[in-house]
């Protein structure tokens, strides 16, 4: 896609490869404020997810990037230029609604022609790239059906070819797999990344979903109370959260904190191990070096298929989260474990220091 | 639920009885139009179509019905915008004092007609005596204006109704893809709102037709519409057979924009309004 990757001749070369960059960003509704100063480059052909919980902020920076609210605060640029201002038909962004937003009185064949027609894009053209917009999300042969003739996961479908067939140089995406039933989600999961890929356009994509983030994303934002905490890849996120809000919401959270972390890692402040690090030995064991131990009690066994999580009452106080592979040990092996005395064991690269929680 | 044998008998019965009441009056009018008797005796006398024919051919009558429909088409045209156009500004946009104004939009159809209409005749006085000739009849300006109270609500209520359910995410993906104010309104805003637009004209056009106390106050002493002239036409000897028919035929009519707003706003019941 030549627009996507072409770099505006005022840019400054260093910021060549900045597809939406947000400055200081803030939003209040009234007393509320609803994005506090969020500062993020989002590059060119990358896909962005915005991850967070329910009123984190989130959205209302996808709706700010795409015109439908303004800033109270702060800067929007889209490669370069300052769009803060403008109206969302001045700006080369398309959105996929949460709810798909498509025109109940059109064809899915107008839906997605919609935006070449309202720029008077020649109909022979505007006709044929729309059918190779469908084609593109394997609809072809749906172009005169009614949107509310489709199921669910055709409806998205529609909504995406809708936007992209405008070839934008970024396209928001608000929680669009968030109605689709599990299984339609996760094919719909690979099948995005793959388009994405194809495509070269950057997605910026809005989840309360971890899963959903760490699968498709190559960067993601973790939003907290209008904030990013935290921006990284998957893996960073994932194994060096930098906050014990993304500990706790990208994966389970296992905080040792207080005099627990004291007793147990010999330093004070709040650590954090994920649970498929912690090794269950026999309270007997002793650690090896490069090891942390912890004994304590299994409160609560839950059998899960491929693996078991254990919740263990430490000694010191607190509890950490195990999860052990189901290689060899039955359900009714794991089920005994509840109420036995165990050691917990992991390597010291895999606790990760987190800052405290705001 | 499950109900009972006799209690589904018992308020099926109900039903019946609830129903019978309102409906057997409007058939005997429908019947007696037909009434060979002058006085109506019961059992009919026999069939007759006379009646029929002297009301399809009485000059009143007719000019009565010209005169009833002008008056509604223009105080639904004048309705349309006026309650768009507020429907627009309480259902899309948040100022002070929205819901001040929308109880004052809403409350003419709870107001007793006989208060409305005597605050209206006390406001028009000095255009009472104006009256317009539009298609050979007489049509007053103030009656127009007294129908646009009550029918402005009706519409209003449609159009916001129908503004709350679709939300705003169709207009904000057309202007998502390229489409600026007006192509949105154009392209996808008034068609979505077109069947509430359609179904409160055609309740609208049915409340003004049949409204008779606020007419009596408002009309200019030319200005007949057919709900006066049936009125006045009881108090003269001999027009009953004729008046009956006149209602019989309002009876059909006005089943017809009834049914109509219920298909066009696929939301029975939500239509509102004095009928």
């Amino acid at each position: 896609m030549p627009e996507a990757t072409q770099v505006s001749p005022t840019a400054d070369p260093a910021d060549a490869a900045v597809a939406v960059a947000l400055r200081g960003l803030t939003k209040s509704f009234g007393d509320v404020v609803a994005v506090d100063g969020v500062d993020l480059d989002i590059y060119d052909g990358e896909f962005l997810t915005l991850l967070g919980p329910s009123g984190s902020g989130k959205t209302t920076v996808l709706r700010m990037i795409a015109g439908f609210e303004l800033p109270s605060g702060g800067q929007i640029e889209l490669s370069g230029r300052d769009v803060t201002k403008l109206a969302p038909f001045e700006r080369d962004v398309n959105t996929v609604f949460q709810d798909y937003a498509l025109f109940p009185h059109m064809s899915v064949l107008q839906n997605v022609e919609y935006g070449l027609r309202v720029k008077k894009v020649a109909k022979g053209e505007r006709r044929q790239r729309a059918l190779e917009a469908l084609a593109s999300v394997q609809l072809a042969g749906f172009e005169q059906r009614k949107p509310s003739q489709m199921s669910g996961g055709q409806r998205q479908r529609v909504a995406l070819a809708r936007a992209l067939v405008n070839r934008p140089s970024v396209l928001l995406l608000d929680e669009p797999l968030g109605a689709l039933d599990l299984k339609l989600r996760e094919q719909m999961q690979v099948e995005l990344k793959e388009l994405q890929r194809q495509v070269g356009i950057t997605f910026i994509f809005v989840t309360h979903d971890q899963e959903e983030a760490l699968t498709m994303s190559d960067r993601i934002a973790v939003f907290n109370q209008g904030r990013i905490e935290q921006v990284g890849t998957p893996a960073d996120v994932y194994e060096r959260p930098t906050t014990s809000f993304v500990a706790g919401f990208v994966g389970t959270s296992n905080l040792l904190q207080g005099s627990a972390a004291e007793q147990v890692l010999g330093s004070p402040g709040i650590f954090s191990v994920r649970p498929e690090k912690i090794r269950i030995v026999d309270v007997q064991d002793q650690a090896e070096q490069g090891q942390h131990s912890v004994s304590g009690v299994v409160r609560d066994v839950v059998y899960v298929g491929a693996a078991t999580r254990f919740v263990v009452d430490l000694d010191v106080g607190g509890y950490l989260v195990a999860l052990q592979q189901n290689v060899q040990a039955s359900s009714t092996d794991v089920m005994q474990m509840r109420g036995r005395d165990v050691r917990l064991v992991w390597s010291r690269d895999h606790e990760f220091r987190v800052a405290d929680a705001t | 639920m499950t109900l009972s044998r006799p209690a589904k008998w018992a308020f099926g019965l109900m039903a019946v009885v609830c129903l019978a009441f309102i409906y057997v009056p409007l058939t005997v009018v429908v019947i007696n139009s037909f009434n060979a008797s002058r006085v109506f005796s019961w059992p009919p006398q026999g069939f007759t179509t006379e009646w029929w024919h002297a009301a399809l051919n009485n000059p009143g009558a007719r000019s009565a019905a010209l005169t009833s429909v002008l008056v509604a088409v223009a105080a639904t045209l004048f309705a349309l915008v006026m309650g768009s156009l507020v429907a627009f500004a309480l259902g899309r946009y948040s100022f002070f004092g929205r819901q001040t104004v929308s109880l004052l939009i809403i409350l003419p159809l709870a107001l007793p007609g006989i208060v409305t209409a005597l605050a209206l005749r006390t406001a028009f006085k000095p255009w009472l005596g104006t009256s317009w000739e539009w298609l050979g009849v007489a049509v007053g300006p103030t009656v127009i204006a007294a129908h646009a109270t009550f029918c402005i609500v009706v519409i209003y209520n449609n159009v916001i109704a129908r503004l709350r359910r679709m939300g705003t995410s169709p207009e904000e993906a057309s202007m998502d893809l390229g489409a600026g104010v007006f192509t949105t309104f154009r392209l996808v805003t008034f068609p979505l709102i077109r069947p509430a637009l359609v179904a409160g004209a055609v309740l609208a056009f049915g409340l003004s037709f049949d409204e008779i106390v606020v007419t009596l106050f408002t009309a200019p002493a030319d200005v007949t519409t057919l709900p006066i002239w049936i009125f006045q036409s009881l108090f003269r000897p001999n027009q009953g057979p004729i008046v009956n028919v006149v209602a019989a035929l309002l009876v059909l009519i006005s089943v017809i924009p009834v049914y109509l707003s219920q298909k066009l706003s696929g939301d029975p019941g939500h239509a509102g309004g004095r009928i």
